[in-house]
């Protein structure tokens, strides 16, 4: 049993590894052939990933439900608008401290509502979500911009070049990209990834074997939020305007509905669902509009038919044979 | 305390309308143990279905208006009842056996159709329900001014949650919900059809939602497709509030909830009055997820 286990986590590994190595000569070879155009939908297309990949660190790998992830993004997105504003400071510096107090905020908010049951989580985040989106559009102590929001007039630079041109924001999110799952390949197979997803299949086990589970969703949300702050910095360059009506419960559903399809837990799924609510419609005009539509069935049919996603992920499908044998 | 009592007119007249959402969660969540999300956008499509009847089918015909109101939320409440009834049979029931967060994904998945279909059918903007449907009269009482519509949204609302709590306490359908709530095995056992029961759940919650829809819709004019998660989630916080699973308690909180929605709007901020009702949501399941009148949900959590 032990050697089928070795033999079924090899094989995720490698399909795993050619599903990178596909996309990545994809993605490099991609942008000498089409338009501005395009690169820029694959831009949303890799931003979406990051916030794919980050809030799948919460509902994937530890089963916490959030479904008011945008909440992350927008306090790492007006972090990095306020303080450019204000201070001038340098773009780098405004991601890591964006990705920083998008951090604290993930600690501090869901510090109070962590131990609660997952359906109970999702509605209580849900009301995180609103209230973060309707205190930005009431603007508090003049920082927010009310409704009308922030315009960001600093860019990222790299010795000297100032990215602005679709291909430079290309590189630099999916750059972002390749370093987030070089991360989290680390993390998944870290203490701490083993730690979150034996929380996930059994919190009360996990405790008894020492465990502490408050400590590793804590940490679940304090990472996700961060990257999701972070994510925040670089579509605020990227639109110069952010304001309330981007951080809406839409699209905090559109992110949960990435994971969920996808596959908890599964990272090439997140970048194939993403790749799907990004880029499909773009493709088919027709199709834009009934996204939505299509997702919502998609979820339904795939809770009823599949329920562990489009590309499972195999580190756990493998543990539950391997238990079933014995 | 002129402000004060209309503020509480208005707030009993909104929170009658959450109270009325609030029974669909809290009937679903005591007979299943799901937060049946997709609830909220039976009541938007209620409101949608209302407005429809009202202006392609009977804005032509000479009716007088209060039988056309009937016709319009009878309509309505129909429509809605048969589409909760085919939401469980399609998207909940293969999933009974499975994890709960199966079933709770897939009501999302529900929700987001629902909503996207509306958007779709109705358009994407607001639709105005039309000025002649709803009775405009209203009386000045000392000052507070009170219209009939709000007296209506009050009266129905309360008689349709006597009804409904007469229906569970007394009749032999209420007694085999009843029973079907503690217990789906043991119900089985004494020859309750647990499927039946589960149907009739989604007949009477999305029908209470359906005439929620209508009178919201008559109420203030304009429909979204978007009300049913806004409403739908102060909703859940009146069925939290009053203590989920628990009928009167969904009464209580819905219009508790509403008074202290309109309070806090009037007294404190409008603009921060969703973020007061939110809180109240996270307050109360940090510190009291039982609610006022729920003693039960402690142990089956």
């Amino acid at each position: 049993m032990k050697t089928e286990r070795s033999r079924m986590s090899r094989m995720s590994v490698s399909a795993n590894s050619a599903f990178l190595m596909v996309l990545a000569a994809f993605l490099i070879v991609f942008p000498f052939f089409v338009s501005d155009y395009w690169i820029d939908v694959c831009v949303f297309w890799g931003i979406n990933v990051l916030l794919g990949l980050s809030l799948n660190i919460i509902v994937g790998e530890v089963g916490l439900f959030n479904m008011g992830h945008t909440a992350f993004y927008a306090v790492g997105a007006y972090t990095a608008a306020i303080l450019s504003q204000r201070f001038g400071i340098n773009m780098w510096v405004l991601m890591l401290l964006s990705g920083v107090a998008a951090a604290i905020a993930g600690n501090v908010l869901t510090a109070p509502i962590m131990h609660l049951r997952g359906d109970y989580l999702l509605m209580v985040t849900v009301g995180l979500n609103e209230i973060i989106r309707i205190t930005l559009i009431n603007n508090p102590f003049g920082l927010t911009g009310g409704p009308n929001g922030l315009i960001v007039l600093d860019q990222f630079r790299v010795f000297g070049r100032v990215i602005q041109s679709p291909i430079d924001f290309y590189v630099l999110v999916w750059g972002c990209v390749a370093l987030l799952l070089f991360a989290l390949f680390r993390l998944q197979r870290s203490r701490i990834g083993r730690a979150w997803n034996y929380v996930r299949e059994d919190a009360v086990a996990a405790e008894s074997t020492g465990i502490n589970t408050r400590w590793a969703k804590s940490l679940a949300f304090m990472i996700g939020a961060g990257i999701a702050g972070a994510t925040g910095t670089i579509y605020a360059t990227k639109m110069m305007v952010i304001s309330p009506d981007s951080f809406t419960f839409a699209a905090s559903v559109s992110l949960f509905a990435i994971v969920i399809l996808g596959g908890t837990g599964s990272i090439p799924g997140v970048i194939l669902a993403s790749g799907a609510m990004m880029v499909l419609p773009e493709l088919m005009r027709d199709f834009a509009q009934y996204r939505m539509l299509f997702f919502g069935l998609a979820m339904v049919l795939m809770m009823i038919f599949r329920p562990q996603g489009l590309w499972p992920s195999t580190r756990w499908s493998t543990r539950v044979k391997g238990g079933d044998a014995e | 305390m002129v402000f004060f009592l209309s503020q509480m007119v208005n707030g009993l007249t909104v929170g009658a309308v959450y109270a009325l959402i609030a029974l669909g969660y809290t009937m679903v969540y005591g007979v299943m143990r799901l937060i049946n999300f997709a609830h909220g956008d039976f009541f938007m499509m209620g409101s949608y279905l209302g407005y429809t009847v009202l202006v392609t089918f009977l804005a032509a015909v000479g009716l007088p208006l209060w039988l056309v109101l009937l016709i319009a939320t009878a309509i309505a409440t129909l429509g809605v009842a048969l589409l909760g009834v085919f939401v469980e049979r399609v998207a909940y029931r293969p999933l009974r056996r499975s994890g709960r967060l199966a079933a709770v994904v897939s009501a999302l998945g529900v929700s987001q159709f629902l909503q996207n279909a509306a958007m779709l059918i109705w358009g994407a903007r607001f639709q105005a329900y039309p000025p002649w449907a709803a009775p405009d009269a209203a009386w000045n009482i000392g000052g507070v001014s009170v219209s009939l519509m709000q007296l209506l949204i009050i009266g129905i609302s309360l008689m349709l949650m006597v009804g409904l709590y007469l229906f569970v306490q007394r009749t032999t359908a209420g007694t085999a919900i009843r029973a079907t709530a503690i217990d789906h095995d043991t119900a089985r056992l004494m020859g309750i059809n647990v499927n039946s029961v589960i149907t009739l759940i989604f007949i009477i919650g999305p029908a209470l939602g359906g005439i929620a829809g209508v009178l919201l819709g008559l109420y203030y004019r304009q429909i979204h497709f978007t009300v049913g998660w806004s409403y739908g989630l102060k909703a859940f916080t009146a069925a939290i509030l009053g203590g989920i699973g628990n009928i009167p308690g969904a009464m209580v909180g819905g219009l508790l909830l509403g008074i202290l929605e309109m309070l806090g709007a009037g007294y404190i901020s409008a603009a921060w009055k969703d973020v007061m009702v939110f809180g109240i949501l996270i307050l109360l399941l940090i510190f009291r997820p039982t609610g006022i009148l729920g003693e039960r949900v402690a142990e089956k959590v």
